[in-house]
C-alpha cells in the first residue's frame, strides 16, 4: 500500500495527514476534557454532551451573523467573544440541568444515561425547530482564512492552528483550574472522598452543579471551536458522542492526562489510516482496536489511584 | 420514597411457586387474546402489519427485561443484535430474489443487484451459507448469540460492568453500522438489502402472507415470553437479581458469576435476533438504521416504559411507546422528539418501573383489596396488616 509513493511523498503525507489528525485532535481534547471532567468527577454519563457542544456552535453563529450585521468593524475579533459566550451559554444550560435532573439520579448511573439521552432528543429537536434542519456555517474572518506554506508540499490552514491554540489554551487553563486553585481542589476531594470532603466542610452539592456546568461549558466552548472547520446542525452532535465515550473511557476515567493521550492516538490512527483506506473503514479499524484494548485493559490507559 | 426495586426484588425472591401466578396468567391470557384475536380482528391489512412490525421491537425490549432488569446489564447494543438477525433472514430473501432469470440484465447474473453495481463478480463467502433455508434459520439465532457471547466473554470476565459496559456495547452499534454502511458492495450499504420478494417459494409481499406472518410472530413472541418466564422463575433467574444486587456476594458463595452474565446477554441477543428475523419477514428490507445506536436506545425505552422488571410490561411498553410514535408522527412530527426525550426522563424520574410498576404498587393492592372485600363480606374479620403483594 505504500509501493507508489516516493519517500518523500510518504513524509508529507504524514506530516499534513498528521495536522489535519492534530485538528481533529484539537476538538476530541476539548470535548472530551469536559466529559472527563463530568464522568471522571461525578460518575455521570452525560449523553446530551454532544448537544451541549453544538449549542456553543450555534451561539457562534449568531454572534457570527450579528457582527456581520451590525457591528461590521470589530467583525474580526468577533470569535473572542462568541467564545465566551458559548462558554456562558453551555455552563448555564448546564447547571440548570444538573439541578433540575442530574442531581436526583447519582446512585443510579444507568438512569442517567437514559435520562440524558433524553434530553439531548429534546434538545436536538428544539435546535431544529429554532434554527432549521440545514447545516449553518459561520463567516471566518479574513484573517482566518488561507494557509501557511512550510515547504512547497507541505500547506497548514490557519484555522486549524488558531483552533489548537485555543485547545492548548483551554487545556491550560483547566489544568491550573484543577491542580491549582482553590476549585480545584475541592473537585478533587469530591472526587477522591465524597463523605470525608463533606466533613470538612465542602459543600459537595454545589461543587457537584459548578463542575458539571463547567464540563458542559468547555463543551460549549469546543462546540465554537468546531465551528471554524466544518457546519452545523441540530444532529452533529450526536457524531461525536460515541468517539468522546470512547476517548474518556480509553484514557483512564478520571485522568486529564489519560484523556489527552487517547485523544492524541485514536484522531492520529484515524487521521493516518483514512489516508490510505476509505473514512469509513479507518474509522471502524480505529474504534475495533480501541473496543479491543479494552477488553484486554478495561481501566484504560491511565489510571487515578482512588479509594472507592 | 421507597426503593421500588427492593420491593420487586423481595416478590421475586420470595417466591417458591408454581410456574406462574394466578395474576401472570391472566396476564398472558390478556395478552394472547389482543395480540391474537383483538387486533386482527379490529384492524386493517396495513395497521396490523405495522403491530407485527413493533411487535418485533417486543423480542428486544422482553430480552432487555431479562438481561438489563433482572440481571443488571445495560445494553446500548441490542440493534446490533436485531440486525444481525434481520440481515442473516434478509440476506436469505435477497439471494432467492436474484436468481440467474431475475438478473439477467446484470453482467453477472445470480448475485444481489447491489453487488453488481459495486463491481463484485462473485458470491462472497459468507453469503454462501445463505442459500440453504435449514442453515439460514440456524444462522439467523447462531450469528448474533456467537457476537454476543464473544462481546460478554471478554467483557464479563475481566469484570467490566455497569456503565463502561454500555458504552462499550453503543461503540459496538456504532462500529457495526458504519461497517455496514461503508461495505456497500457486500451488505447493501446504507440503502440496506432490500427488494425481497419470497421465502423458499411463497410471496411474502401479498396480504395474506402478511397475515399468517403476523401470526407466526405473535406464537413466537409468546413462546420466547414462556422462555423468559421459565428463566425467571428458575433457579437461575433468582442468582441474576441475586448477582445484580450484589455481585461481590453471589461470587464469594462460588458461582460464576461471568457465566451467568453471558447466559443473560447471550438470551437477551437471541430474542433480539429472533425479532429481527421476523422484522425483514413483515416489513420485507433490513438497513443499517435498525443496527445503530438511536434504535438500541429507543428499545431500552420500550422496556423502561413498560417496567423492566416485568415481561408482559415490556410488550405493553413496546406497543404504546410505538403507538404513540405512530399517531404523534403522523399528526404533529415535530412535537415527536421532544415527547420521547419527555418520555425518557419522566420513567426515570418518576417511574423507574414503568407501566408495571404503576400497576403493581398502585392498582394491584386496590384491585386485591376489592376482591377481599368482595369475598369476605364482614370486613371486620381481615386484619389490618394483612400483606399487600
Amino acid at each position: 500500500m505504500f509501493g507508489e509513493y516516493s519517500l518523500g511523498d510518504l513524509s508529507s503525507i504524514f506530516v499534513m495527514q498528521g495536522f489535519a489528525g492534530l485538528i481533529l485532535f484539537s476538538v476530541y481534547v476539548l470535548m472530551a476534557l469536559g466529559l472527563a471532567i463530568i464522568f471522571g468527577q461525578m460518575g455521570v454519563i452525560n449523553m446530551a454532551h454532544g448537544e451541549f457542544m453544538i449549542l456553543g456552535a450555534y451561539v457562534t453563529y449568531l454572534c457570527s451573523t450579528f457582527f456581520q450585521n451590525h457591528l461590521p468593524a470589530l467583525f474580526p475579533i468577533y470569535f473572542f467573544l462568541a467564545m465566551i459566550l458559548a462558554f456562558m451559554a453551555s455552563g448555564a444550560l448546564g447547571m440548570l440541568v444538573e439541578w433540575a435532573l442530574i442531581r436526583h439520579l447519582y446512585k443510579r448511573p444507568l438512569d442517567t444515561l437514559l435520562a440524558t439521552w433524553g434530553l439531548s432528543l429534546m434538545l436536538q429537536q428544539a435546535y431544529r425547530s429554532i434554527f432549521g434542519a440545514r447545516e449553518v456555517g459561520v463567516e471566518l474572518p479574513s484573517w482566518l482564512i488561507g494557509s501557511v506554506q512550510v515547504t512547497d508540499s507541505i500547506e497548514i490552514p490557519i484555522n486549524g492552528l488558531f483552533v489548537m491554540a485555543v485547545t492548548v489554551l483551554i487545556t491550560v487553563g483547566v489544568a491550573v483550574l484543577i491542580f491549582r486553585s482553590r476549585f480545584g481542589q475541592q473537585v478533587r476531594a469530591v472526587m477522591a472522598n465524597r463523605p470525608m470532603a463533606g466533613a470538612v466542610g465542602i459543600d459537595s452539592e454545589k461543587v457537584d452543579r459548578y463542575t458539571f456546568g463547567l464540563g458542559c461549558g468547555i463543551a460549549g466552548v469546543a462546540g465554537s471551536a468546531f465551528t471554524m472547520i466544518g457546519s452545523t446542525g441540530p444532529t452533529s452532535g450526536q457524531l461525536y458522542i460515541v468517539d468522546t465515550f470512547l476517548i474518556v473511557v480509553f484514557g483512564g476515567a478520571a485522568s486529564l492526562l489519560g484523556t489527552i493521550a487517547s485523544a492524541f492516538s485514536i484522531s492520529q490512527t484515524q487521521s493516518t489510516l483514512e489516508f490510505f483506506l476509505s473514512g469509513s473503514m479507518a474509522k471502524v479499524l480505529t474504534l475495533l482496536a480501541v473496543v479491543g484494548i479494552l477488553m484486554l485493559r478495561p481501566q484504560g490507559l491511565f489510571t487515578l489511584k482512588v479509594r472507592r | 420514597m421507597t426503593n421500588p426495586i427492593q420491593s420487586l426484588t423481595k416478590s421475586v425472591t420470595v417466591n417458591d411457586n408454581p410456574f406462574m401466578k394466578p395474576i401472570e396468567w391472566l396476564s398472558l391470557a390478556l395478552l394472547v387474546v389482543v395480540i391474537l384475536v383483538v387486533l386482527p380482528a379490529t384492524l386493517d391489512a396495513f395497521r396490523l402489519n405495522l403491530v407485527g412490525k413493533y411487535l418485533t421491537y417486543a423480542f428486544v425490549a422482553l430480552g432487555l427485561v431479562i438481561c438489563w432488569g433482572y440481571a443488571g446489564i445495560l445494553s446500548l447494543g441490542q440493534g446490533c443484535f436485531f440486525g444481525l438477525g434481520g440481515y442473516c433472514m434478509a440476506m436469505y430473501l435477497k439471494l432467492e430474489a436474484s436468481s440467474i432469470e431475475n438478473t439477467k440484465i446484470q453482467s453477472t447474473p445470480g448475485i444481489p443487484d447491489f453487488m453488481d453495481w459495486n463491481q463484485i463478480t462473485s458470491l462472497p463467502w459468507f453469503w454462501k451459507p445463505f442459500q440453504s433455508l435449514p442453515l439460514t434459520l440456524i444462522l439467523v439465532i447462531a450469528v448474533p448469540v456467537l457476537f454476543a457471547f464473544v462481546i460478554s466473554f471478554a467483557m464479563f470476565k475481566r469484570r467490566v460492568g455497569g456503565t463502561y459496559f454500555a458504552i462499550i456495547t453503543q461503540a459496538i452499534a456504532a462500529i457495526l453500522t458504519i461497517l455496514i454502511v461503508g461495505q456497500q458492495g457486500y451488505t447493501g450499504g446504507i440503502n440496506g438489502i432490500t427488494d425481497l420478494r419470497t421465502l423458499h417459494g411463497w410471496d411474502i409481499r401479498t396480504d395474506s402472507a402478511h397475515n399468517i406472518l403476523y401470526f407466526v410472530n405473535g406464537g413466537l413472541l409468546i413462546g420466547c415470553i414462556l422462555i423468559a418466564q421459565f428463566v425467571k422463575k428458575s433457579k437461575l433467574g433468582r442468582i441474576l437479581v441475586a448477582m445484580r444486587d450484589k455481585e461481590d456476594r453471589v461470587r464469594f458463595s462460588g458461582y460464576s458469576v461471568a457465566g451467568f452474565k453471558v447466559f443473560a446477554f447471550c438470551l437477551a441477543a437471541a430474542f433480539a435476533a429472533i425479532g429481527g428475523a421476523m422484522f425483514t419477514l413483515q416489513v420485507g428490507f433490513m438497513s443499517p438504521s435498525f443496527v445503530g445506536i438511536v434504535p438500541s436506545i429507543d428499545m431500552v425505552i420500550y422496556a423502561a416504559v413498560g417496567g423492566r422488571m416485568s415481561l408482559f410490561g415490556a410488550i405493553w411498553g413496546t406497543l404504546l411507546v410505538n403507538w404513540a410514535k405512530t399517531s404523534f408522527s403522523e399528526s404533529f412530527p415535530d412535537l415527536w422528539l421532544f415527547g420521547l426525550g419527555a418520555l425518557f426522563i419522566l420513567v426515570v424520574l418518576a417511574f423507574p418501573n414503568g407501566l408495571a410498576g404503576i400497576w403493581r404498587e398502585h392498582l394491584e393492592p386496590r384491585l386485591t383489596r376489592r376482591v377481599k372485600a368482595l369475598r369476605a363480606p364482614a370486613p371486620a374479620i381481615i386484619p389490618q396488616s394483612a400483606p399487600a403483594e
